[in-house]
């Protein structure tokens, strides 16, 4: 696969700012430009990840961003995949890219979340799966997550406080990232302690919900190389895979799985799948990865993507975890970022999130938490209704 | 005066004493849905005429788990203050496939673990002054006996 190249990434620090989703991409999106050092009239592409929770604005979310920045007459498009609307809306502008349609993209997502929960739109909508589940089995997100964990501890022998040194591993990372959300450092008794929300998680297993804002400027390899940047970090792959039938891991926001009753299980899962293509587009396999970004919603769903990114065998997470391998000075650290954990739900900028994280790193720019050498990293996420979101990047 | 019991959501499960969940089926091949309008997914399945059909009424558990705090509408609690509640995923081995729904009043992550045995019973999701709006939930099968 062609690769682009990351000529600038830019954050505004996620938290409960109680502003609009606006304010946050835009400042993300002034910091990614002065971070590439391109001018906002070179942009020839906004691609804007879409948040369903901020009125019309967010659902045309690159022509928001657009009329935001000024109005420049660049082309636009506006993603919506859920949690993997970030990954979908750097997909739409590699291929801008690659057609040769622009020299340079922005990709841009904001949010702002409501306290608690993550919640259905309201009205009585019997043909909606995500107003069902509430409605009749109060089936919330951390149910699922809930459901996950628990068949990791009865099948693999997964303990709580296996759980719990995630989150321990995450919040150490946490520490010096000066936009993570959350950076106190906690042990293994402070999430024990903490109450439980769908059991075995506890509230410090599950992330919340947060304002946030992050942004990235692409470009074709031809234009950074004219424009000075002569390695930059590059997007080597992206997967934005849906599932093949028939899917059998129960998930979001189903009341039940695919069938399997005639057609056999595919040999490889949905989670499984949202790897394997990123990294037969980059030509790489698990085994060239230094560092990855996986998504966290819940401590014991980073010990999944372990095994569906190909780290370790099923049921070897646990082991993985425990040895050390994914801590910063690790063979291979996850979510030296803290992770979703420490920053918390933003869903349309957390996918963009983690490959401003990956490329900080990828440029040795991670002060206080970087990933010393790292020269390939993996981003993994998932948005519901069957929506893959994976990013491979390399120096 | 008993209040009249009817389903939660109108078309997703049977009431009376053998209850079972209304699915769809691809007629000549055994790929099931659920509800019955979540059809999509099996590329041989576009474009047929679902058929109607009753999903089995027992399984094993697959996963399980709670939900501590109460739910955000238009989940609706049958109880004041809010009780948690437990929730299981069920493997039916004839439909090879996986079904959420709550677990009967009483029963907790203690009473369970992956392969327990549960049927479907239908009970009270919540009420009003007039109805009593019922939902499937799981029960496991040795539940009653054991008191």
């Amino acid at each position: 696969m062609d690769e682009i190249a990351i000529l600038g990434v830019g954050m505004h620090p996620w938290g409960k700012w109680g502003r609009q989703f606006t304010d946050y991409g835009t400042v993300a999106a002034r910091d990614a430009l002065d971070d590439a050092g391109v001018d906002w009239n070179d942009v020839g592409f906004v691609s804007g990840a879409i948040t369903v929770r901020c009125g019309y604005p967010g659902y045309v979310a690159g022509s928001t961003f657009a009329q935001k920045l000024g109005f420049n007459g660049a082309q636009v498009a506006s993603s919506y995949a859920a949690c993997a609307s970030g990954a979908t809306a750097l997909q739409v502008a590699r291929g801008q890219i690659l057609s040769g349609a622009t020299d340079v993209a922005l990709i841009v997502g904001a949010d702002t979340t409501p306290k608690g929960f993550l919640a259905p739109n309201e009205g009585d909508r019997p043909d909606d799966m995500d107003w069902l589940r509430f409605k009749l089995v109060g089936a919330t997100n951390p149910v699922y997550f809930g459901l996950q964990a628990r068949r990791r501890m009865d099948v693999y022998g997964a303990t709580q406080e296996d759980f719990a040194r995630v989150k321990v591993k995450n919040s150490r990372h946490s520490v010096h990232n000066p936009r993570a959300r959350f950076t106190k450092e906690y042990d293994i008794d402070d999430v024990m302690n903490s109450p439980v929300v769908s059991d075995p998680l506890r509230l410090l297993d599950i992330c919340a919900t947060s304002d946030g804002g992050a942004a990235i400027v692409v470009s074709s390899m031809e234009y950074a190389k004219a424009h000075g940047h002569t390695d930059p970090v590059r997007v080597a792959g992206i997967s934005t895979v849906t599932p093949t039938f028939p899917d059998t891991m129960i998930d979001l926001p189903y009341l039940a799985t695919d069938s399997a009753g005639e057609t056999a299980r595919p040999e490889r899962g949905f989670k499984q799948s949202i790897g394997d293509r990123v990294y037969a587009e980059a030509d790489l396999g698990p085994d060239d990865v230094d560092v990855a970004e996986v998504y966290d919603l819940s401590s014991a769903l980073e010990l999944d993507w372990y095994e569906q990114l190909g780290f370790c065998a099923e049921g070897e997470a646990e082991k993985l975890l425990n040895d050390g391998v994914t801590s910063i000075g690790g063979r291979l650290p996850v979510n030296p970022s803290g992770g979703l954990g420490a920053f918390g739900e933003a869903v349309p900028a957390q996918a963009i999130a983690q490959v401003c994280e990956l490329t900080w790193q990828l440029r040795g720019q991670a002060e206080g938490r970087q990933v010393e050498g790292a020269r390939v990293g993996v981003t993994a996420n998932q948005g519901l209704f069957g929506h893959g979101s994976s990013v491979l990047v390399r120096k | 005066m008993t209040k009249q019991r009817v389903p939660a959501v109108e078309g997703m499960f049977t009431m009376g004493d053998e209850p079972r969940l209304i699915g769809g089926k691809v007629p000549g091949r055994e790929t099931y849905f659920f509800p019955k309008h979540v059809a999509g997914g099996d590329p041989a399945a576009v474009g047929a005429e679902l058929e109607e059909v009753l999903l089995s009424r027992t399984g094993t558990v697959w996963s399980y788990t709670t939900s501590d705090y109460q739910p955000p509408p238009p989940f609706v609690a049958n109880t004041d203050p809010y009780e948690p509640i437990t929730i299981a995923a069920v493997q039916l081995e004839k439909e090879q496939m996986v079904v959420l729904g709550q677990c009967v009043q009483g029963i907790t992550p203690d009473d369970l673990t992956v392969g327990t045995e549960v049927e479907l019973v239908v009970d009270t999701l919540y009420e009003d002054d007039d109805h009593e709006y019922m939902v499937w939930k799981w029960k496991p099968v040795e539940a009653g006996e054991n008191g």
